[in-house]
């Protein structure tokens, strides 16, 4: 009896700690989140924070040209249609990956879509410099603000679906993302820190590639990590993990542009 | 890489004469090693920034030169001593015949 009564309580626990993980796995306190530049070192933090010294700087004056530039078969401009970004792009990433008319658009995706319907001009394909601009230049409008996803009705099923993909093992290693970012964020991995993963300062400049790259550049290296097959550019898979990702980070300060090493 | 590029100077406008001012230049540039190869194997020839100049009111006041091993956007942090109000003169220029030139003012009382 005595047996019994300790095993159930034993079971009990079991039960309580499987429930208090499933929790952490799905999001974690607002307070327990941290973007990856607190762990960079001084020099890198102030390569980031001073304008003088971001190289990605040279990407949002650029973008901010293409911003005003009329081209595309109808010589429209973006700023034509949305004004000045200082005001009309005022927190817009915060709440990409975004359902537009019955599809997800990241933010790459949703400028490409502005391109190819209202200036009649060809999608860019990413990592493209021009892209990467354009998206930097928007992106930075949000700087400082806290990241905003909700989930609707609309997103749900895609929010869901990424929510998969994060925990679904892939490739040879057999790791999902959860498995590093999640219960292993914080420990090491070889002489690196595991960062919590989260998508706060994309584009970024990554000293690594030596230029700017898109979450779904950095995601893919992630996905050839564990040696699996990555997912396409453009993909709707990306667009849905990209949405998870940016849910996950509901409530930290957008960076971009940001510097990682 | 372009024939020029975007550069990016960043300067006091003003100072005692005398005192030291740090100047920062930047310029955006892929600097290709010409140690690389493509997925197909082929070598991606060298594409860099050769040599950096600044002069002051004409004058060359520093020169740098840049090789393979220094990697893209390139920031070069100098100070000098502001002597008199003029023009300072930034000037890249590297393969491939790319050169940028940037300019900044400077008032010395």
């Amino acid at each position: 009896m005595k047996l019994r009564i300790y095993s159930f309580f034993l079971a009990s626990c079991l039960l309580l700690s499987a429930t208090s993980n499933a929790i952490a796995a799905s999001a974690l306190p607002a307070q327990q989140k941290q973007s990856s530049y607190e762990f960079m070192s001084s020099e890198n933090k102030a390569m980031q924070d001073d304008p003088s010294l971001n190289p990605a700087m040279f990407w949002v004056s650029e973008g901010e040209s293409l911003w005003n530039a009329k081209l595309g078969e109808k010589q429209v401009a973006c700023s034509s249609c949305h004004g000045d970004a200082k005001k009309s792009m005022r927190g817009v990433a915060t709440q990409f990956p975004k359902v537009i008319k019955g599809k997800l658009q990241t933010l790459e995706s949703q400028i490409n879509q502005c391109r190819v319907s209202a200036q009649g001009a060809p999608a860019l394909p990413y990592e493209n410099k021009e892209l990467l601009s354009l998206t930097v230049f928007v992106a930075n409008q949000s700087k400082g603000m806290p990241i905003a996803i909700k989930e609707t009705l609309t997103n749900k099923s895609d929010l869901e679906k990424g929510r998969q993909w994060f925990n679904q093992r892939m490739g040879q290693l057999n790791l999902s993302c959860a498995q590093c970012h999640e219960e292993r964020a914080g420990l090491k991995l070889g002489g690196s820190l595991i960062p919590q993963g989260h998508p706060n300062a994309y584009p970024i400049y990554r000293l690594e590639w030596q230029t700017l790259g898109s979450l779904q550049r950095r995601l893919r290296n992630c996905m050839s990590g564990v040696r699996a097959e990555q997912f396409a550019y453009g993909s709707p898979e990306m667009a849905q993990l990209e949405l998870f990702l940016m849910w996950r980070a509901n409530g930290l300060p957008i960076e971009t542009p940001g510097v990682r090493p | 890489m372009s024939k020029t590029s975007r550069t990016s100077i960043t300067m006091p406008s003003s100072a005692n004469k005398g005192a030291i001012i740090e100047i920062r230049a930047i310029a955006q540039h892929d600097m290709e090693s010409g140690f690389r190869y493509t997925e197909s194997g082929k070598l991606i020839p060298r594409d860099i920034i050769q040599v950096f100049t600044c002069s002051y009111n004409n004058v060359e006041i520093f020169k740098a030169d840049f090789f393979s091993g220094i990697g893209a956007n390139p920031l070069v942090i100098f100070t000098t001593i502001a002597t008199e109000t003029g023009t300072l003169e930034f000037k890249w220029a590297g393969d491939n015949g790319y050169e940028a030139i940037n300019q900044a003012r400077i008032t010395v009382s």
